[in-house]
């Protein structure tokens, strides 16, 4: 009898068990709560804010196309929270899964229980990918909702262009560019990961990767690094608005797909690779 | 710590090395040179030039390119550029033109009198050189390439000397008359046979409208071309004499003409001749050099019919010609300097070094707007090309209608206000990257025509023409223009901000004449839903127009609008970059190498070195001969006590009853510090052991190692007789409570256990969760979160925890900190009514007492090493031996740490 009776490896913390573990958790509740807002928030602003006058006038940027239709909003409503909000969203939730639990100390009782390391990793970083993924997803749904009770439900109209494109059109497109925010947001999930990991200080590894993910901005500015820019992993962090462009354009999303999980596989595989072997002192 | 140091240290040395090998362009120095050369009409003036020389970097002999600088540059001007092609392999000479710089002379537009016997005598200079690559004595290979002025003499010269082999002239013109006179009408003819006549027949400048403001800028005194020169800094120049205040440095005879001219606004036939003199027009077909012609889009002093014609009068003596319409010009655009570049290297690479395998350049490029990058957002260019150069006719035509009633219009009185197209030489400063820069007509001044909304897009490439009917009296002058028409509410786009100035003449009573206008040739979109506007005013500020007051009527000769479109024109293919998909696919096999390779390799590393020797230290030398004795003083005492101890002899190594069982268990510090120190006891069922210890003493490294959390450096743990490593199944036969608790602090009491629990995986019946709430004890708290409790709320909770499933080992740390002395006692009878099942309990403990009470056996360390083993009874006996007192667990303790002082 090397177990003991009803232990067997591959049943030890459920999926189940950690959602219910990481959902009670203020800061879930909050940033769920933050996201699920944004949009109201932002409805409120547009409906009593000053009205801009310049009737037509330049009017073709995202933001001034905002109050047009739902579908507008909701693109205004991504593209304002993809750059920054999502991403903190993101690295909150991946970075201080394992951190947290070193935190509180649980983790030596979890690795004690005995949760082998790998299926320790592994299962809480589907249930920080999967609260990960609802933010990504809640966010613009929510403005979609939002914003068509607000500004009515009608055709989008492109940014900088002007054009219109049919709405039940776009619904598909607006699947892609949810889908690719996701996969951008890899990137930071799996740095996030990799910092939880080795720290026990959840807003280290927070702090960390959004640190990381600014740091990447900042270089991504100077113009000096050429084609080198296009390997950072914000470089493409944009390249969802090609999804709304009356031409579908994949070539920049497939570019920053690929540069994303390129990173996101290297970054995780360290992450487990590192915590097998790490002496958990915590 | 130190395996990242050495990481980084790696990697900062790879970089360096990568920097130190990495291949730097190679240094090329410039040489400057006054060569003396005589030229004029009798060769009898002498003229000292500036001129550079870079020498090629390579050794060896070498092709020679020269490179000559724009209107109101000099060699300095072209200093970068010559760098960066003779770092290519080329023996290149800058000069400062006469008229210009440091060199003497003066300006004579490019004349075959003067300029070009300049430079032919710079390639005499040039087939001296040693270095230079020669076709013949004193033929040497040569190519000219340059920007306007400059292009302009790479022309005349390969007109005139038959030792050029390549040519890249850019933005330049073919003929100086018309463009500064210029006159898009041709003779009233049918719109077919206009399309059909040969545009590259000069119009006839003597009738043309006179381009004022450039030509004041271009024979102003001291003015560049270059845009940005008009608002940026200028040398400092001495006063200027009366003469040179007129004149500039123009020979006099042109400062003469152009002073007639431009009182005027007429050309003179004298002007004319002058002005043809210097243009490449009449000459071209001598040129025998490949020629790759480059013109702007955006220029409205020398628009792309220049080249249009340039590149007729070159093919039509056989000579290979190419075009490339880039996005720059006098007017500005982009200037995309980094593709004009590689595009003339390949030119010359192809010419000049006979280089096949260099890229190609094909007949036709248009530079044209490929949207934003999907990373910057910035502008792209693409660059279609087309095998063939169609001419401004294009391949083939889309007759556009147009529609609008005749409409009256007037010339103001002195010719003011004037419409705006395009500010010369700062129109491309004012206008965007994109946009058509600021266009205005004046009301009253132009008659519009429009048409219906576009169905399909309308690429526009080359040079549309419409007929109209002007009605009125004398001579009218006009300005022709298509506008791109979006929507209301932008503002319509004057593509490159170009105009076709016409002079109609209207014959004595006719009242009315009819003309076909060539407008001026761009490339251009029309998307979907826009609309085409054709616009004839009667002012333009550009040009010098009537002061008289007159009026018009313009109508439609006919609606059609003739559009000329190039279908052979494609985009070269630009697939998904190669490490789109081979970057992802390289990243998930090294993750898997990376997991494969990293894949618990301590198991057998700590097998081995058990199997070796069950005390190896990670030190060297004095503490490893230390631990070893240590190690062997344990064991000795160990096995002395074993034969009269009341355990039951244990079995071999790997006995599934020994509840655990250490081996020579080492582990250090990160600062190499040893925290146990050979470590070996063994602890058989049904006791309940102490483990006793200072602080530092090694007890809580000791019991994470038992938990799995910390791998030892040397040594074995066996629980039942496995191993332990990480996860290891058997550790949930362990029940643990080290260093303090560790719970959700948002959870319940409850939720906390119930959630450990299912962590475990095991099924809810096994748990016994009332037995360990009840020894918890703590009521209704128990629906509390958990970060209300108070030290010993958690505690309990913890050591419930640590009870859940009731493991036949438990391992608990300092279970009684933070009880109170009932509490503690209940803990007592708890502890050894658990280790009466024949369930085994370790505690560790400073309350030496406690363990007294409590503890059936007990394991005393110091410093990581083992100090004594054994029953409790036999330490206090050997205790009371000693020194005459009760036996008092703290006075052996502190004997055998050797803290009794």
């Amino acid at each position: 009898m090397t177990a003991a009776t009803g232990y067997a490896p591959n049943r030890t913390l459920p999926l189940r068990v950690e959602i219910v573990r990481q959902f009670k958790r203020r800061r879930t509740i909050v940033a769920f709560g933050l996201l699920l807002a944004l949009p109201w928030i932002l409805v409120i602003a547009f409906q009593f804010g000053p009205q801009s006058n310049a009737q037509g006038q330049s009017a073709l940027r995202i933001s001034d196309l905002a109050t047009a239709s739902g579908l507008n909003f909701a693109a205004f409503a991504l593209s304002v929270s993809a750059s920054f909000l999502l991403v903190v969203a993101v690295a909150l939730f991946c970075g201080d899964t394992v951190s947290s639990e070193a935190n509180w100390s649980s983790l030596r009782y979890l690795l004690a229980a005995p949760v082998p390391r790998d299926r320790l990793l592994r299962q809480k970083l589907i249930v920080a990918l999967g609260y990960s993924a609802a933010a990504v997803i809640c966010l613009p749904l929510m403005a979609l909702l939002a914003g068509t009770l607000a500004f009515g439900w009608d055709d989008i109209q492109v940014p900088g262009t002007g054009e219109t494109i049919p709405a039940f059109d776009v619904l598909p497109r607006f699947g892609i560019v949810i889908a690719y925010a996701l996969v951008s947001q890899l990137v930071v999930a799996a740095v996030a990961f990799l910092v939880s990991t080795m720290t026990d200080s959840p807003l280290g590894a927070v702090g960390g990767a959004v640190g990381l993910w600014i740091v990447c901005t900042i270089l991504q500015a100077v113009e000096a690094l050429g084609v080198l820019r296009e390997f950072l992993p914000t470089f493409w962090n944009n390249a969802w608005l090609d999804a709304l462009a009356p031409e579908l354009d994949w070539s920049g999303m497939a570019k920053g797909a690929s540069i994303s999980i390129t990173y996101a596989a290297i970054l995780i595989a360290v992450a487990f690779r590192r915590f097998r072997r790490k002496d958990v002192v915590s | 710590m130190k395996r990242v140091a050495a990481w980084t240290a790696a990697l900062a040395l790879i970089a360096v090395t990568t920097w130190l090998v990495w291949p730097s362009a190679p240094e090329v120095r410039g040489q400057d040179q006054t060569i003396t050369v005589v030229d004029g009409p009798a060769d009898d003036e002498k003229v000292e030039l500036d001129t550079t020389y870079f020498a090629p970097p390579g050794g060896g002999k070498a092709p020679a390119v020269l490179l000559a600088h724009g209107f109101g540059g000099s060699k300095r001007s072209m200093r970068d550029q010559a760098v960066r092609l003779a770092q290519q392999g080329y023996a290149v000479m800058t000069w400062s033109a006469r008229g210009f710089g440091r060199s003497g002379g003066q300006i004579a537009l490019n004349s075959p009198d003067y300029e070009v016997k300049d430079v032919k005598q710079l390639i005499d200079w040039l087939a001296r050189r040693p270095e230079v690559q020669l076709d013949a004595s004193g033929d040497p290979r040569v190519g000219i390439a340059g920007g306007s002025y400059g292009g302009a003499i790479a022309l005349m010269t390969a007109a005139y000397d038959r030792r050029v082999d390549a040519i890249v002239p850019q933005i330049t013109w073919s003929d100086l008359a018309d463009a500064l006179f210029p006159n898009a009408a041709q003779p009233a003819a049918p719109a077919t046979a206009a399309r059909t006549s040969d545009p590259a027949e000069p119009s006839d400048p003597v009738g043309g409208v006179f381009k004022r403001m450039w030509a004041g800028i271009f024979f102003g005194q001291g003015v560049s071309l270059d845009p940005t020169s008009l608002l940026g800094r200028r040398e400092a120049a001495p006063p200027l004499t009366p003469e040179q205040a007129r004149c500039g440095r123009f020979l006099p005879a042109i400062c003469a003409v152009y002073q007639q001219v431009a009182e005027t606004g007429r050309a003179t036939p004298e002007a004319v001749e002058l002005l043809r003199k210097s243009s490449p027009i009449t000459v071209a077909g001598q040129i025998k050099a490949p020629t790759l012609l480059i013109q702007g889009q955006r220029d409205s002093l020398f628009p792309l019919g220049h080249a249009d014609a340039n590149a007729r009068a070159i093919a039509a003596g056989g000579t290979p010609v190419s075009l490339a319409w880039f996005d720059g010009g006098h007017d500005g655009g982009n200037g995309e300097a980094d593709w004009l570049f590689d595009q003339s290297a390949a030119w010359f690479a192809r010419y000049l070094k006979g280089d096949d395998s260099a890229p190609r350049v094909s007949a036709f490029t248009v530079t044209r707007d490929g949207g934003r990058d999907p990373g910057t957002r910035q502008r792209i260019r693409l660059h279609p090309e087309a095998g063939a150069y169609p001419g401004l006719a294009g391949t083939g035509t889309t007759d556009v209608r147009l529609s609008g009633p005749a409409q009256n219009i007037v010339n103001p009185p002195g010719g003011a206000p004037a419409a705006i197209s395009t500010v010369p030489g700062i129109g491309g400063l004012l206008a965007g990257q994109n946009t058509g820069g600021v266009s205005l007509d004046m009301p009253g001044q132009s008659a519009a025509f429009e048409s219906a909304p576009l169905t399909a897009p309308l690429q526009l490439t080359g040079s549309p023409t419409v007929r109209i009917r002007v009605s009125g009296e004398g001579e009218a002058t006009l300005f022709v223009k298509l506008y791109d028409v979006a929507d209301s509410i932008q503002p319509p786009a004057l593509p490159a901000g170009l105009v076709a100035p016409v002079r109609v003449s209207i014959p004595e009573g006719a009242g009315s004449a009819e003309a076909t206008v060539a407008l001026p040739a761009v490339d251009h979109n029309f998307a979907v839903g826009h609309r085409l506007r054709l616009v004839v005013a009667t002012t333009d500020m550009g040009f010098a127009t009537p002061v008289q007051p007159a009026a018009y009527q313009v109508e439609l000769a006919s609606p059609a609008l003739a559009v000329p479109t190039v279908g052979t024109l494609a985009a070269a293919p630009t697939g998904i970059a190669w490490w789109v998909w081979a970057m992802p696919l390289a990243a998930v096999v090294v993750a898997g190498v990376l997991l494969a390779t990293g894949r618990t390799p301590s198991r057998s590393r700590r097998r081995t070195a058990a199997a070796v020797t069950p005390d190896a230290g990670p030190g060297d030398g004095a503490p490893a001969a230390e631990s070893r004795e240590a190690v062997a003083a344990a064991n000795g005492r160990t096995a002395g006590q074993k034969g009269d101890a009341d355990v039951p002899l244990g079995g071999q190594e790997g006995d599934a009853d020994v509840p655990l069982e250490i081996s020579g268990l080492t582990k250090a510090y990160r600062n190499g510090e040893l925290a146990v120190d050979g470590l070996s006891f063994r602890v058989e069922r049904g006791q309940v052991l102490g483990l006793l210890g200072p602080n530092g003493a090694g007890k809580t490294t000791t019991m994470r190692m038992m938990m799995g959390l910390i791998q030892p450096d040397a040594g074995e743990i066996r629980i039942f007789g496995e191993p332990v490593a990480p996860g290891a199944p058997v550790l949930s036969r362990l029940g643990s409570f080290v260093e303090g608790p560790g719970f959700l602090p948002h959870l319940s009491g409850r939720d906390n256990i119930a959630l450990y629990w299912a962590a475990t995986g095991r099924p809810a019946a096994d748990a016994h969760f009332e037995e360990a709430l009840e020894i918890a004890g703590l009521g209704k708290a128990l629906d509390r979160a958990v970060r209300t409790y108070s030290q010993g709320m958690r505690q309990r909770l913890a050591i419930a925890q640590a009870m859940l499933g009731l493991p036949d080992l438990l391992v608990l740390d300092e279970p009684t900190n933070g009880l109170d002395p009932p509490q503690i006692r209940e803990m007592r009878e708890v502890l050894k009514r658990y280790a009466r099942d024949g369930r085994t309990v370790i505690v560790s403990s400073h309350m030496l007492a406690e363990v007294e009470q409590t503890c059936s056996h007990v394991v005393v360390m110091r410093r990581g090493r083992l100090v004594s083993t054994g029953p409790v009874s036999q330490l206090l006996g050997s205790a009371t031996r000693s020194n005459g007192h009760g036996p008092r667990l703290e006075d052996v303790f502190l004997d055998l740490i050797g803290d009794n002082a």
